[in-house]
């Protein structure tokens, strides 16, 4: 017995040759990224000449911040990712309440027509959300941006089965006490659901926080342009081949995803798990 | 019983209205623009019937779109959901340096495109960018990757199965680590090898998140153009063009709004076919969970 544990808790256990495998992979994986990092933070000339003994710098940084209204750029995208996340989890929670404890005429409908845009993303139909914003006016606006996202079907979705997961017993017995329906979900529900809520804002601040073919799109001044199609217009302009000075604004444009990462980790990987188990 | 029904579509109603507003509507009204042709300043678009869709039949851009976006699909798809797969279960097991690993594997997915296909614009660059210093190291002839015709394809290819394979990944990780331990403990004393057990155990089971990731990757081969924009501008001489690039292309450098919804219902069949192919074929098939 005692000669047959050790040999179970190896079965299976990877070989040298996986070992090398996963991290031959995963140093091509970082690769672009310590790479990125290796020209932003040394002068041009050592961009590709790879000296243990170069200098190091933040210049190429200061450069970029001042080459391009950056410091507007990021107040954009921190309003407009605030604004999105705000907005989708009170209508989506809403949502989600009555799908889940109420049983009405409608219902199945109502959800199936939630659920068509799970494939059918406002990604797509830009040529017709264009042409909304244009009638209501809001083209260039951050509100313009956000709209097509305010409700989310993954939200609702989400939320309704967490939801639907809540002992009805805890529902009843607050109502017993003389809770109305919007305190019973205020202090029964969201607070029981609190890890779903901090799944989808992760998901939801990443994703918007990166969006870029909608937000191009409907802007064309720096008073709405959110962070990704900053970068692009100032990589795409003017600045010739200065590979530093865009690497450096590249960097700072994906640093505080990347460092909320690399803090949060855990909680990013469970966010994005529990965001794709139903 | 009523006043409880009009509570609940007064909850409903706010998020219902805006998907009307931004999904549902746009969807049905793109079909109906298609068969107009595009306003031109006050005068309103007239009734062309199927013009637009004559146009894109007769467009070679747009057949080259197609081509690419099925070559694209057909290549990041089965690679990234066989990397993602590979590397959760290295992941899983007890091997050094896993949190090193998972958060390499992982971080792609967190950034945006738009910033990474910068760093593999730099990547690629001819003559002095990384890639063509590791080639010139091996002796190799020095090669534009972005610049030739027949490698653009395959170079946004690449970033694109990078970007997505650790995503995936974390999906397979989730259901591996939901696997009941015991099925382990019962293969080793039964003394199936290794591969044997992924084949007949961990791979069947898996197979309901094979599945999920697979629509998936299937959304994403025709929404992911960002980095399009950075790399090639889908050139040159369209060699890396896919479906919604140019549809952007036609809806907002040529303003040809009429044309751009003929793609759009394109777009639209596209992404209801594989939902009706879910809803219907997988749902249907995959019972256990």
């Amino acid at each position: 017995m005692t000669r047959t544990a050790p040999q179970r808790l190896v079965y299976n256990e990877p070989t040298w040759l996986d070992t090398a495998a996963a991290w031959l992979l995963a140093l091509l994986w970082v690769l672009p990224l310590v790479y990125a990092f290796w020209t932003a933070f040394h002068p041009a000339e050592y961009s590709t000449r790879f000296d243990l003994t170069a200098p190091l710098t933040v210049d190429n940084f200061r450069r970029a911040w001042a080459a391009a209204p950056f410091a507007r750029y990021f107040l954009n995208t921190t309003v407009l990712v605030v604004m999105i996340l705000a907005v989708q989890l009170v209508l989506g929670t809403l949502a989600a309440f009555a799908f889940a404890r109420y049983s009405f005429p409608g219902r199945n409908v109502a959800f199936a027509l939630v659920l068509v845009q799970l494939m059918i993303m406002p990604d797509i139909l830009v040529v017709e959300n264009y042409k909304t914003m244009a009638r209501l006016g809001l083209v260039d606006t951050l509100l313009a941006i956000g709209l097509p996202y305010f409700a989310s079907a993954f939200a609702i979705f989400l939320l309704r089965q967490t939801f639907m997961g809540i002992p009805k017993e805890l529902d009843e017995a607050a109502r017993v006490e003389g809770a109305s329906a919007m305190q019973v979900l205020w202090r029964v529900y969201v607070p029981l659901a609190r890890p779903v809520y901090t799944a989808f804002a992760l998901v939801s601040v990443s994703f918007h926080w990166n969006n870029f073919l909608w937000p191009l799109i409907v802007t064309n001044s720096q008073n709405a342009r959110p962070l990704t199609v900053g970068l692009q217009v100032f990589s795409s302009v003017d600045q010739g081949v200065d590979w530093s000075i865009i690497t450096a604004a590249t960097v700072m444009t994906s640093a505080p995803l990347l460092v909320a990462f690399l803090l949060f980790q855990r909680q990013f990987v469970q966010s994005f798990m529990r965001a794709g188990i139903k | 019983m009523r006043q409880r029904a009009i509570h609940a579509w007064l909850m409903l109603l706010p998020a219902l209205a805006l998907l009307v507003a931004f999904t549902h509507w746009p969807a049905v009204s793109t079909l109906v623009d298609s068969f107009f042709s595009t306003p031109k300043g006050q005068r309103p678009g007239v009734w062309v019937g199927l013009e637009n869709y004559q146009v894109m039949a007769a467009d070679p851009v747009f057949w080259k779109a197609v081509r690419n976006n099925l070559i694209f699909a057909s290549a990041t798809i089965p690679a990234s959901i066989g990397l993602a797969l590979v590397m959760a279960l290295w992941v899983n097991e007890r091997i050094a340096g896993r949190a090193f690993l998972r958060m390499a594997y992982f971080t792609p997915t967190v950034l945006p495109m738009i910033a990474v296909a910068n760093i593999w614009l730099f990547f690629y660059t001819p003559q002095y960018g990384l890639l063509e210093q590791i080639t010139g190291a091996l002796g190799l002839p020095s090669h534009n990757w972005l610049g030739s015709p027949s490698t653009a394809l395959g170079a946004v290819t690449v970033v694109a199965i990078w970007k997505e394979a650790g995503f995936f990944m974390i999906f397979y990780l989730a259901a591996l680590q939901t696997l009941n331990p015991s099925l382990r403990e019962a293969a080793a004393i039964e003394g199936a090898s290794r591969w044997y057990f992924f084949r007949r155990v961990q791979w069947p089971l898996l197979m309901p998140t094979t599945l999920f990731v697979l629509v998936n990757a299937f959304i994403n081969a025709f929404r992911m153009v960002d980095h399009l924009f950075v790399l090639t501008r889908g050139g040159p001489d369209n060699a890396s063009i896919l479906l919604l690039y140019h549809l952007y292309e036609v809806g907002f450098s040529f303003w040809d709004t009429a044309y751009a919804s003929a793609i759009t219902v394109v777009l639209v069949a596209v992404l209801a076919g594989i939902a009706l192919f879910q809803f219907f074929v997988l749902d249907k098939r995959v019972h256990y969970k």
